[in-house]
């Protein structure tokens, strides 16, 4: 029984691989391409890594209650040591442990953002694009708004005014993407829309809703989650950014912005505090751009350096 | 389409930007969970008085009156009164913008005169070791958090090397052996117009830190932008003409190519004014800078909305202008975009 389910499965999966050749073949020769860009290779590996941190904070951190924020007014300041690697802050707390669990928001912020504009972006952008007409303007303008306007501000005033804190901070970076996510999927909809197969499906009696759902999104997805990827070094540098004006998550909170702006005023006494969560920042926004960029010259060939 | 047309359709959806702008602060502040009036009538207030500070601050009026009368105060220059320093917010505005102005302004040269340079140069010399180098350190400046570089450039030129100031706009002792005459607030510029040159050195010597870091990104990026313009028109035909024709290489990037890159790069310059802007909140709060940033991020930690309501406006009138502005330039260079 169990032996005749594998069959059909592999028999289903072959039919799959043979229908799906040419699309398989480009996706493997552009797999190839990717992987030859050692750059980018890299920043995979550095943003996996983190992700490894960030999960295993509790057990790889030497000091996870520091970490999570739990002072140690004894050992204030002390210079990176065999013992605290990376030294400690102004209330004796061990860096390093600090800047392990600090992955977490970022990473975590990261995926819920791309997250929301995987949802928002298609239902938005797909009603828009597909529908046309008054309920595409009113979106289109609506996008144009936000657009228009450097949205940091925005994102800004939000956390300010509704108080900082994680949901807040998501949120009101998920406000700076969102129209972005909403017009590439829209363009990529009024493509799709005048493509052969949704004129037969619609000359075939096929719903709207089912055109969209299954016709149009599937197919627009693509473009959406590689600008996504592109776009994450941004969103963590606004993360990083908010929380070091003090309008992201709160103290003691571990979170590098807030860590490298807590060692501002100690810059030139202990640089550790401030410079160790600071290239934690550099080195994940670096990593994504570098998958950006090689994921770009995959994608299209004539930018290629 | 006429260039009637088109100036008469950007200045339309100015309207509706600052329109939508304006409801979106409008909207956020209504719906916050601190009550206003609370703030305004102080920490130890009576609900009487509470009761009283909504009616001066007519909260007690329905929604959309109160934004009628938010819009027609905001025309007609009354931006509302800051909850932290008591002044109209209007003043306090125009009172910290020029300083940070003057560091938009260096730092957008900088990058351009770099940005385009580099650009034009990694994109002449395709491949070579200084595209290289170009690529990994353009890529590193729009990574680097400009609050990070700010410290470890205080770090290099003040700990280790000892020649830069790394905090307030001009030395102390300087500012008063040689008081500078306020004008517009900007420290550098206000010295040099009224001749007092050491003032004005050491103003500069205060704004090269500030300058470098706030610059690094949108030098990034225009480098970037620019290698990838001067490369698309380095392939087009009537560069393949001249070559053909013998035109000498340095003519036609100086004068055709890079003349038919300018667009997109203006473009990507205009639009990071607007970010050189928002920079400077990170840029003035680490260089204890006198600025609008500083300004900004107080009011925003104070929780004053008028101030922060009045910050949003400042933001979206100057990017929605600057971008007219360039738009309108790009629209001089390249006819084709009024027609489209």
């Amino acid at each position: 029984m169990s032996g005749a389910t594998r069959t059909d499965a592999a028999g289903v999966l072959g039919e799959w691989r043979l229908r799906h050749a040419s699309g398989l073949s480009e996706a493997r020769h552009n797999l190839r391409v990717f992987l030859r860009d050692k750059l980018a290779v890299l920043g995979i590996a550095w943003v996996l890594f983190m992700l490894v941190l960030a999960i295993g904070a509790p057990v790889i951190a030497p000091y996870p209650e520091q970490g999570r924020g739990k002072s140690n007014l004894s050992e204030r300041f002390e210079a990176p040591s065999s013992k605290h690697w990376f030294g400690t802050d102004n209330l004796g707390r061990d860096v390093l442990s600090r800047v392990i669990f600090g992955a977490r928001i970022p990473l975590l912020i990261s995926a819920l953002v791309a997250g929301s504009v995987l949802i928002i972006g298609p239902i938005l952008g797909g009603l828009a694009g597909y529908y046309g007409g008054l309920l595409d303007e009113t979106i289109m303008r609506i996008t144009d708004i936000f657009l228009a306007f450097p949205a940091l501000i925005l994102a800004m005033a939000f956390v300010a005014i509704l108080g900082p804190s994680l949901q807040n901070l998501a949120l009101a970076i998920v406000i700076t993407w969102w129209p972005w996510y909403t017009r590439l999927v829209r363009g990529q909809a009024v493509s799709l829309r005048q493509r052969p197969y949704v004129e037969a499906a619609k000359t075939m009696g096929v719903r709207n809703g089912t055109i969209v759902t299954r016709h149009i999104l599937p197919n627009a997805f693509g473009p959406v989650i590689v600008a996504i990827t592109l776009d994450l070094g941004t969103v963590i540098l606004e993360v990083a950014g908010l929380s070091f004006l003090g309008l992201g998550v709160k103290p003691p909170t571990p979170e590098w912005g807030l860590m490298v702006s807590e060692g501002v005023e100690y810059v030139l006494e202990a640089w550790w505090i401030s410079i160790f969560p600071g290239i934690a920042i550099f080195l994940l926004v670096l990593a994504f751009n570098v998958i950006g960029d090689g994921l770009r010259d995959v994608l299209d060939p004539r930018m290629k350096r | 389409m006429t260039v009637r047309r088109y100036l008469i359709r950007r200045l339309a959806l100015m309207v509706l930007v600052l329109f939508g702008v304006t409801v979106v602060t409008f909207l956020l502040v209504r719906v916050v969970p601190n009550d206003p009036a609370a703030i305004y009538a102080g920490p130890r207030a009576r609900p009487e008085q509470i009761q009283e500070a909504r009616r001066i601050l007519g909260l007690d009026r329905p929604l959309y009156v109160q934004y009628g009368i938010y819009i027609s105060d905001l025309v007609q220059g009354d931006w509302g009164t800051s909850l932290r320093t008591r002044r109209p917010v209007l003043d306090d505005l125009l009172a910290f913008l020029p300083y940070s102005l003057q560091l938009v302004f260096l730092s957008l040269l900088v990058s351009i005169i770099v940005g385009v340079s580099l650009g034009a140069l990694t994109a002449y010399k395709k491949g070579g070791w200084i595209d290289n180098g170009t690529r990994v350190l353009a890529i590193g400046g729009v990574s680097m958090p400009s609050f990070v570089l700010a410290i470890l450039l205080q770090i290099l030129f003040f700990r280790i090397l000892g020649v830069l100031p790394v905090s307030n706009d001009i030395d102390i002792t300087i500012s008063q052996t040689h008081p500078i005459t306020e004008i517009t607030g900007a420290t550098a510029f206000d010295a040099l117009i009224t001749g007092n040159f050491t003032a004005f050195g050491s103003a500069m010597e205060h704004l090269i830190l500030p300058v470098l870091t706030l610059a690094a990104f949108s030098t990034g990026v225009i480098t970037r932008m620019t290698r990838s313009a001067m490369l698309e028109s380095l392939g087009q035909d009537y560069i393949r003409m001249a070559k053909a024709m013998g035109v000498p290489k340095r003519t036609i990037v100086l004068r055709y190519a890079l003349k038919n890159a300018m667009a997109p790069v203006l473009t990507i310059a205009g639009l990071e004014v607007a970010f050189l802007l928002v920079g400077t909140f990170f840029v003035e709060r680490i260089f204890a800078l006198p600025g609008l940033g500083t300004y900004a991020t107080t009011s925003m930690l104070s929780l004053d909305y008028p101030a922060i309501m009045g910050i949003t406006v400042l933001m979206a009138l100057f990017y929605v202008f600057i971008n007219l502005i360039v738009d309108l330039i790009i629209a001089k260079l390249d006819p084709r975009v009024v027609l489209s």
